[in-house]
């Protein structure tokens, strides 16, 4: 199947000189929820503005449903739902009145019924005749969501949705979500949190300083974090590894004093039993022996880390 | 073309105005009574007739000039000003409308309203003197083209500005000047002869010689020059406003 978002070797230099995406590609499939993982000055906003045409893209495309972002923006446009990072509402028009209006403003026809159905699903019912400037912050968040569901979008983008939201929010928030996604609507967000892409997403991006550093299926990833250490304080250090260890994916460390051995706990055989036999076979000794497990933060981090 | 979304673009626009309608119309209506006090009356009673028109009614056109232009730009000028100040033009941004849309709808609004308070002086003025209107239709003629026009510059300015003090700028600073010097309260031809070709230099003069005429058949240039004048600051003002959606000015990173 066609991905409904491609993007392809994505860059934006901004007016002042700053390169916020850096040649970005990346295609996101019909139905999927996509999480972008990253920290603060990502490119994650700029990467989503541009699809949604408040950024100009300075090189590269984009397509939405195969239409050039730029030359067909009505048609990708109308398929496009924007929750944006910041709280930016009116202030004295009505929860009802702000809704119905990003829907005509989306090209749809008045439909009273849409809007009941969008502002129930985010408990705003009750709130529909109130002022937004009266709405708490985490109501407005609510609001914001439901404009962006006004027109009934094909793909949702959400901008660190959970931004100063609470525990309560943000479970209705991914009920939304889920419910959205049943209605086979394709969902990118946004998050600096790892638990948050864990608990949601299927497939995790993740990005820094402009670049896509990796893209992969959620499982794929946990697989990873599978993976655990164990590490080994040695009796006395050593220069190099014997020959007879070198089968094993075995890491010198600490100036020798330390041996890591990284493991599957997912496989059937960790090699753990067969490794201690070989050290002592090898006449080394330890003092001390610890097991670790590389946490998808873990793994977010080193590769932030060596991008930077 | 993406009709709802002019429709929802101007009725959000006039139902911001509704919710202000009162002081929308109050102030107007004051200043306006305020300037028949001070200049029909005081200076009315000095000045009989101009051009064998009743000094009180010959300010009329004037007045309701004035009225139009400040009310057009800043009606415009604030309704595209403030979402851009809030950051909820990201919504237009990212909307599937054209930017003449856009445009059709923030400055058929503001037009709209500048309408209904230049058509309110008028019924005001009705109470203070007397006013016959000789060619009603070329009257109507000029307030909705004068109206349209400086809408639109009104919505340049809303765009160009980044800061409230910019916002009122321009109409202070350029737009009340050329009202009073463009013959809002006197005819050119009672200026000394070198001012008034310094006049003919203002803009203004055009719109309030031509509306003017289409009261009394008196006017300081002929009506056609008028039609013609307005007809280039409307196309001046389209051509801005093409090049800033072209180029994204102002709105657009
Ligand atoms: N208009 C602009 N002009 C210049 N630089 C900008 C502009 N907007 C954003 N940037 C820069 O581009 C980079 C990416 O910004 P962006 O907002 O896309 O990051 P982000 O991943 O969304 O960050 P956060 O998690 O804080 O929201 C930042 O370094 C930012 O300073
Ligand atoms: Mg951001």
């Amino acid at each position: 199947m066609d991905p409904i978002v491609s993007i392809k070797a994505l860059s934006k230099r901004y007016a002042n000189g700053f390169e916020a995406l850096k040649s970005v590609t990346l295609d996101i499939e019909k139905g999927e929820i996509l999480a972008l993982l990253g920290p603060n000055g990502a490119g994650k906003t700029t990467l989503i503005s541009t699809i949604c045409g408040i950024v100009t893209p300075s090189e590269g495309s984009v397509t939405v449903a195969g239409h050039d972002i730029v030359t067909d923006y009505r048609k990708t446009r109308a398929m496009i739902g924007l929750v944006p990072q910041e709280l930016t509402t009116d202030a004295f028009e009505s929860v009802f009145d702000t809704v119905s209006f990003t829907r005509g403003l989306f090209g749809k026809k008045r439909d009273d019924a849409v809007v009941e159905r969008v502002l129930k699903s985010l408990s705003l019912w009750d709130k529909k005749d109130n002022k937004i400037m009266m709405l708490s912050g985490g109501m407005k968040r609510r609001v914001l969501i439901a404009k962006a569901l006004a027109h009934e979008p094909e793909i949702l983008f959400l901008d660190e949705p959970t931004a100063g939201v609470d525990m309560e929010l943000r479970k209705d928030m991914w009920e939304v979500v889920r419910d959205l996604r049943r209605t086979g609507v394709t969902i990118i967000l946004t998050t600096h949190y790892i638990e948050e892409a864990e608990e949601i997403a299927d497939r995790i991006g993740v990005i820094n300083n402009g670049e896509l550093l990796l893209v992969e299926e959620k499982q794929a990833l946990m697989q990873k974090m599978g993976q655990k250490q164990l590490t080994l304080d040695l009796q006395a250090p050593l220069d190099a590894l014997p020959d007879s260890l070198m089968d094993y994916a075995l890491e010198l460390g600490d100036g020798g004093t330390s041996l890591t051995y990284t493991y599957d706990t997912q496989a059937k055989r960790t090699g753990i039993t067969a490794l201690l036999g070989d050290l002592s076979a090898a006449g080394i000794s330890f003092r001390d022996l610890r097991t670790s497990q590389s946490s998808l933060e873990e793994i977010f981090v080193s590769l932030v880390k060596d991008s930077a | 073309m993406n009709f709802q979304a002019v429709k929802a673009i101007y009725l959000f626009e006039m139902a911001r105005t509704w919710r202000t309608i009162w002081q929308s119309i109050v102030s107007p209506v004051v200043s306006t009574s305020l300037y028949f006090v001070v200049f029909g009356s005081a200076i009315g009673s000095r000045i009989e007739t101009v051009e064998g028109v009743s000094y009180g009614a010959f300010i009329v056109p004037g007045l309701i000039m004035l009225t139009l232009l400040t009310q057009s730009i800043s009606n415009a000028s604030f309704g595209i000003y403030f979402p851009k100040f809030t950051g909820t033009i990201f919504e237009i941004l990212s909307a599937p409308v054209s930017f003449f849309e856009v445009v059709i709808g923030y400055v058929g609004a503001a037009a709209t309203k500048a309408l209904m308070i230049g058509l309110i002086i008028l019924l005001t003025a009705t109470l203070f003197v007397d006013i016959r209107i000789a060619h009603p239709l070329w009257m109507v003629g000029f307030l909705v083209l004068t109206a349209i026009s400086f809408s639109l510059l009104g919505f340049i300015i809303g765009i160009w500005a980044d800061s409230f003090e910019k916002l009122q700028l321009v109409p202070l600073l350029v737009v009340t000047p050329l009202v009073f010097l463009g013959g809002a309260f006197y005819s050119i031809s009672m200026l000394p002869e070198a001012w008034q070709s310094v006049a003919l230099a203002n803009p203004v003069v055009y719109l309030i010689s031509g509306f003017r005429w289409s009261f009394f058949e008196v006017s300081d240039v002929p009506v056609g020059i008028s039609l013609a004048m307005v007809g280039l600051f409307l196309a001046l003002c389209l051509g801005v406003i093409w090049w800033i959606f072209k180029t994204g000015y102002q709105l657009k990173k």
